[in-house]
């Protein structure tokens, strides 16, 4: 099984520098795209590769590049920026590939910034991460010393700046468009679509957000191409995919694999399944915006319209595990508070709505709810759907409410009968 | 046009506009809040959600905010849907949830538009139990109070205040549901334009403090259309009045001049009217020189006892109305009559509407100012001399941005797009003043020189459009090269604008302006000019007449004059202390006509208590050369009455018999007859016997209580309210109110919409002109083909004295302007009187900022607080002038200056 995009890491091992990155094949991309390739042809082999967002929103890659304004009359200067603000509850794929091996990570920028012609390039990271920061600082400034980065790559006639920012610390900043704001030293608050960032995007200029290990694959593209990629996918969206399992299964982690492949798998063959006296009750697929799956939707292939079909989304693709001897209203509580407080405030639906379920979530956990607040919580996951809330902040939040109503109405009627919790007593 | 369908009605709209803009312009309800008519949409509040429907077929929908949707052709939408209507109801309830439930002591309680919101989205019942967050509130000075508990998180305190007024300090801080709006810290709000959060804040946080000092509910408040008397742009106003006293002024929309704002001036600046100097009764001035009150018929007998000679003559003033000069003009016979403005100040006026009425390029209204693609500004330091202009400026530059969005598609309304996509462009604006502005930050370029400098950029910049314009003798290759640049940005533009005005200090800028406008006139391009004019009626007095202020001086001193009647003015304003004294001291006898005590009024053997705006109808003439009417609101029952019925009277005692006006009709009509290039004043407003359906108009809402009770503590015996006779009000709430001519409306109001934002129901179309025509008839225009020659004096270069400094004057938005200075809250804002330096100027002369200095001007030395103001040329003083305490000197003018000596340091 091919596993291009962690074939370099190694557990417990410092990142290849990079010379050790460029005798394992490292910046070939970058010498075959800048060489041989126009930035047309990147991008097509990019779309032809079915490459999806592996930032939660699975939309097509070379798509969302093609809608980038080219050539002489485009506005200058264009921007590519990597969202590496990994905040996504239960979600730590992106700080593997970052920690683990920042010159892939910076060969990709460098090929994705020649498909969109951007000059300048940043890498917006979660300010938490701090290791990762200074690897791929420090990738990127031996990058630079080798003539990968700055004026003139390779005597290509193209140039690329490369920054490395650290968010000051919201979820919010993943969202694409909060994060521009951000970039630009302002709140950090979404803007209005359209325009699109690739029309108007950071300093209002043609701008392109990728996730980390959405870039991360494209370097693997140019090399072997699109016919290749496609074939490493078990499904319809071409490529691997780092899936992950948090809570508790024997061996929580983060694994590449074919995208497509079963959830059960996933769970039972690389998590090891559950902990001993542990019984599963439901997973998030994707991270701490997605629906809840239960036992009943193991065989579901990992993939993005497999997963939307059973009712949820894969999201980030890495798997929050709800277990028998955990309160899922307690759970849901948690999640609910990290919502509200995470909020940026700008909406009344999710600014208010939010810390009401959250309040209500502690009061029926905490034996205190009331005939109603079932009603209530409803309302809210109706009230704050998609295209109601001005960004998917809230309708992420009310994903595993939904179905966590769905799914564990009984637990929630016996809390508000019996005046209490019995994962408590 | 477009067609969309609404509820299964079908309504023409304007493609371009959003379906929230378009549904409230056929006055269809749909509650919002982030929405604002001048601040477009950002989709924050989602309080305005409709159902779309895709087509005729799609019965599902989706929800979508109206006001972030394109009118398109075709759309269909349902307000009535059950799913919208149950969106748009928990988007209340979620703002409650934290919304304290104070409304009965709340200052905005009964014109609150979350009140408004709620009833209208139909939201009764709390189902939130937990606690509400609360806030600490912020100090925020004078004019604004701060209620934060009570914030619905709309943004639009910030996005007025930053994104469209300019200010820096207010802004959004914390997040989720904790945002907070405020300052930093506690502190008086910057912005010459803070006032405007109290409309602008759909709630109670941000509230009128000198309303709350003496707070009224808005239903027990009366109305009446008028015009702001703190500065010559005529922006429209409503005070508000409760047992005689004024409690507050509103803004009064009128689509080409002020339309949704005001300044802090002009908003919190009504404080004089019920200043503890008000003079409410005649005083006659007794043999020790004190003065007595008197009963009316006393003063008047006295006062024609003076005009019977024939030997008087009278002064009047640009802050008395039209009617009230008028009337003085006709007592003592036109050439007789005196201006009441500086010598220099009224040739100033004179070489104004010379401009206006010459042309070519016709004078701009401020919506036409905001539409401009192009401003030079030469001289004018508008946020000080002319505030709600720098406001309008501010919203010129914004073109290129929208030109921009249009090309990226994004509609006008988008704010936040717009702004994102226009960050780094804007529309050129010019800046050349002597000293440094508060619009020097949107400026393209900013120059600084002295007044004869910044004439010759003018005049350069001119003859660089049209070289038929006179050439600049000795310019240098670099000034040359800056005035083709400019010329250049002018005459790309489709509709530039040229800004100058009284706040130059010099007739040459101003005819450097023209020459600019006329020479862009000349070369097809459709120029518009602003002239700012000092005081609210300055345009009006100079398209009247009248001999300068140094001729009444010399009659009373020849003897061809014995009585001097002053209407409405301070001369201790208008020229220097001696001068004055000479004048008055010549005279034999002095009548005061005024509503406030003054130094002039200390003087007068008789004072005559004058109605302010408030308790006087008459027509004021903007700068834009706008007449407009303002009516009275209090109807004065001590001795207060009119200047204009007072001088009638006196006419009447004298037996003069070319003064017979009943009612201020007679005298309008009076004063077309003998001024026909003013006769159209009399288009201004309806007039007093105008009725609708029979009925008078109700000047306060209908739940006004205490007609007749409200004196009940005087007298139980319930009088009828009195009545104006000059104008078409009840003086109650008895009396018709509905749709009316637009220069009427003495409040707003539309069921369901108790607060500012009813506006809505009373426009063409949302943001566009008041049902009707917007208020106020243009009284000048350039005569047809107007072409005069372009202006031929060019001044030398300015060139620096060796100990002596050109001082030029330095307004200041509060203090320089005389009636607002009186009240309390401005009062507060004013600072002490200074002399700005340039740093090397003041290393020179060994003082630093906060120093004492002392300016040897016109033979008098004065002891003012040195003020360094790096962008200051050298050579050149920029004195604070209209100050209180501050004597009145003509400028610019050379003086020297010295350290004061060391006993005045501090």
């Amino acid at each position: 099984m091919e596993c291009p995009l962690t074939s370099n890491i190694r557990r417990g091992q410092p990142p290849l520098d990079i010379a050790g990155y460029e005798r394992v094949g490292g910046y070939q991309a970058v010498r075959k795209a800048l060489a041989t390739m126009s930035p047309e042809a990147v991008t097509q082999e990019v779309i032809d590769s079915k490459l999806r967002g592996r930032g939660g929103a699975g939309f097509p890659t070379g798509q969302k590049w093609s809608f980038v304004p080219r050539g002489e009359a485009a506005p200058r200067p264009k921007y590519l920026i990597v969202n590496a603000d990994e905040m996504e509850p239960g979600t730590f794929k992106d700080r593997l590939l970052l920690e683990g091996d920042p010159h892939l990570m910076v060969e990709a920028v460098i090929v994705s910034a020649y498909a969109v012609e951007a000059e300048v390039a940043y890498i917006f990271i979660r300010g938490e991460y701090r290791l990762a920061a200074e690897r791929v600082e420090r990738a990127a400034a031996e990058a630079a010393a080798r003539g990968y980065l700055g004026r003139n790559i390779l005597k290509s006639g193209f140039s690329l700046d490369l920054h490395v920012h650290t968010s000051a610390g919201r979820y919010i900043c993943g969202e694409e468009t909060a994060l521009l704001t951000a970039l630009e030293g302002n709140r950090a608050i979404p803007r209005a679509k359209p325009p699109f960032p690739q029309a108007a995007g950071l300093w209002g200029r043609p701008s392109v957000v990728n996730n980390v290990e959405t870039l991360c694959n494209v370097p693997h593209i140019i090399n072997r191409g699109a016919e290749w990629f496609r074939g490493l996918s078990l499904g319809p969206d071409g490529g691997t995919k780092i899936y992950g399992a948090s809570g508790r299964v024997k061996r929580p982690g983060a694994w590449e694999l074919p995208m497509g492949t079963p959830l059960r798998e996933i769970l039972e063959q690389h998590a090891g399944g559950m902990c001993d006296g542990y019984a599963l009750r439901g997973l998030l697929p994707g991270g701490a915006s997605t629906g809840f799956l239960t036992a009943d939707h193991l065989d579901v292939a990992m993939d993005f319209g497999s997963v939307e079909k059973a009712g949820s989304r894969l999201g980030t693709g890495t798997m929050i595990v709800l277990d028998d001897r955990t309160c899922p209203i307690g759970m849901l509580r948690n999640l609910e508070h990290f919502f509200a407080q995470e909020s940026c405030g700008w909406c009344t639906p999710c600014r208010d709505g939010l810390p009401w379920t959250e309040r209500i979530l502690a009061a029926i956990e905490s034996g205190e709810g009331e005939d109603g607040d079932l009603a209530v919580l409803e309302m809210h996951t109706q009230c704050l759907g998609m295209g109601k809330t001005f960004c998917a902040h809230a309708p992420g939040a009310m994903a595993p409410l939904e179905s966590g109503l769905r799914h564990f109405r009984g637990d929630f009627e016996r809390h508000i009968r019996t005046k209490s919790c019995p994962w408590r007593t | 046009m477009a067609t969309i369908h609404v509820d299964g009605r079908d309504y023409e709209v304007q493609p371009t506009d959003n379906l929230l803009h378009a549904c409230l312009s056929h006055g269809l309800d749909i509650p919002y809040f982030c929405w604002h008519p001048a601040l477009g949409s950002v989709g924050a509040c989602r309080q305005c959600a409709v159902k779309e429907f895709r087509g005729e077929d799609d019965r599902a929908g989706r929800i979508v905010m109206s006001c972030m949707t394109p009118a398109a052709d075709g759309t269909r939408l349902s307000i009535a849907e059950a799913e919208a209507v149950a969106f748009r109801k928990s988007i209340i309830e979620w703002l409650m949830t934290n919304h304290p439930h104070d409304c009965p002591v709340c200052e905005e309680g009964g014109e609150c538009h979350l009140q408004d919101m709620t009833l209208m989205t139909g939201h009764s019942y709390r189902r939130y139990r937990f606690t509400k967050r609360t806030y600490r509130n912020q100090y925020l000075g004078p004019f604004v109070g701060h209620e934060m508990n009570r914030c619905i998180a709309c943004y639009r305190c910030v996005r007025f205040y930053r994104d469209y007024a300019g200010g820096r300090d207010l802004d959004v801080y914390a997040a989720h549901n904790h945002v907070y709006f405020g300052r930093h810290e506690d502190g008086v709000l910057e912005s010459e334009f803070s006032g405007n959060l109290v409309e602008v804040c759909p709630t109670g946080v941000f509230t009128d403090r000198t309303l709350a000092n003496v707070y009224t509910r808005k239903w027990d408040l009366k109305g009446a259309p008028s015009v702001c008397v703190h500065c010559g742009l005529g922006c429209n106003t409503i005070p508000n009045a409760r047992y005689g006293e004024v409690r507050r002024i509103l803004n009064r929309y009128n689509g080409e001049v002020n339309r949704y704002f005001l300044c802090d001036r002009g908003r919190f600046g009504y404080g004089f009217v019920n200043g503890p100097k008000r003079i409410r009764r005649p005083l006659l001035a007794q043999d020790d020189g004190a003065a007595e009150p008197v009963a009316p018929t006393v003063a008047l007998g006295r006062w024609a006892s003076l005009l019977r000679d024939g030997r008087a003559i009278g002064i009047g003033s640009p802050r008395a109305s039209l009617e009230a000069n008028f009337a003085l003009r006709a007592l003592v016979g036109p050439e007789r009559f005196h201006a009441g403005v500086a010598d220099a100040e009224g040739r100033l006026l004179e070489t104004v509407v010379a401009i206006l009425r010459d042309g070519p390029a016709p004078a701009a209204s401020l919506r036409q100012a905001e539409d401009s693609d192009a401003v030079l500004v030469l001289g004018e330091d508008a946020p000080n001399t002319a505030p709600r202009l720098a406001l309008t400026l501010r919203q010129a530059v914004r073109r290129a941005a929208f030109a921009l969005a249009e090309q990226q598609k994004i509609p006008h309304w988008q704010d936040a797009a717009v702004r994102d996509a226009g960050r780094d462009v804007r529309s050129p604006l010019v800046i050349a003043t002597p000293d440094a502005t508060r619009l020097d930050d949107i400026a393209m370029a900013t120059l600084r020189g002295a007044p004869d400098d910044i004439a010759r950029l003018g005049f350069a910049i001119a003859h660089a459009i049209d070289p038929a314009a006179p050439a600049v003798e000795g310019l240098t290759e670099s000034a040359r090269e800056q005035a083709e640049r400019f010329a250049a940005l002018l005459q790309a533009a489709a509709r530039p604008l040229v800004v100058s005005g009284y706040g130059s200090g010099g007739e040459a800028v101003i005819r450097a302006a023209a020459n600019v406008a006329q020479a862009l006139r000349r070369t097809g391009r459709d120029a518009r000019i602003v002239l700012t004019v000092p005081e609210c009626n300055s345009l009006g007095l100079a398209l009247m007449g009248g001999a300068p202020l140094s001729a009444a001086h010399a009659a009373l001193r020849d003897g061809r004059a014995r009585t001097l009647i002053v209407l409405e003015n301070d001369l201790y304003r208008r020229a220097d202390r001696a001068s004055v004294d000479a004048m008055l001291g010549a005279a034999e006898h002095v009548v005061v006509l005024d509503h406030t005590l003054n130094e002039t009024a200390y003087h007068a053997d008789i004072v005559i208590p004058a109605g302010t705006f408030v308790e006087a109808d008459g027509t004021f003439i903007s700068n834009e050369g706008r007449a407009q009417r303002f009516f009275q609101l209090i109807v004065a029952e001590d001795g207060v009455k009119e200047s204009w019925r007072w001088l009638n009277e006196a006419a009447r005692a004298a037996g003069k018999s070319n003064a017979r006006w009943d009612t201020l009709d007679d005298l309008i009509t009076a004063l077309g007859e003998q001024l026909p290039a003013l006769a159209a004043i009399r288009d201004a407003a309806p007039a007093a016997d105008f009725r609708i359906a029979g009925n008078r108009i109700r000047s306060a809402p209908h739940r006004y209580s205490g007609r007749t009770a409200i004196h009940a503590d005087l007298t139980v015996h319930e009088p009828k309210p009195p009545q104006n006779p000059d104008a078409p009000y009840t003086n109650s709430m008895e009396g018709y109110y509905g749709r009316m001519p637009p220069a009427l409306y003495p409040f707003f109001w539309a069921p369901s919409w108790n607060s500012v934002q009813a506006l809505n129901k009373f426009q063409d179309e949302v943001g566009g002109a008041l049902h009707g025509g917007d208020p106020g008839v243009r009284v000048i225009e350039p005569r047809p083909g107007a072409d005069s020659d372009y202006a031929q004096e060019i001044p030398r270069p300015f060139a620096r004295r060796d100990g002596e400094w050109l001082v030029v004057p330095q307004y200041r938005v509060f203090g320089s302007e005389e009636l607002s200075a009186l009240a309390a809250a401005v009062a507060e804002r004013v600072t002490g009187p200074s002399l700005g330096l340039n740093p090397e100027d003041a290393a020179m002369l060994a003082v630093v900022d906060g120093d004492a200095v002392a300016l040897e001007l016109g033979g008098a030395s004065h002891v003012l607080s040195a003020q360094i103001r790096p962008a200051l040329p050298r050579g050149v003083a920029a004195l604070s002038i209209g100050l209180p305490g501050l004597p009145a000197v003509a400028l610019p003018a050379w003086a020297r200056i010295l350290p004061a000596p060391p006993e005045l340091r501090t």
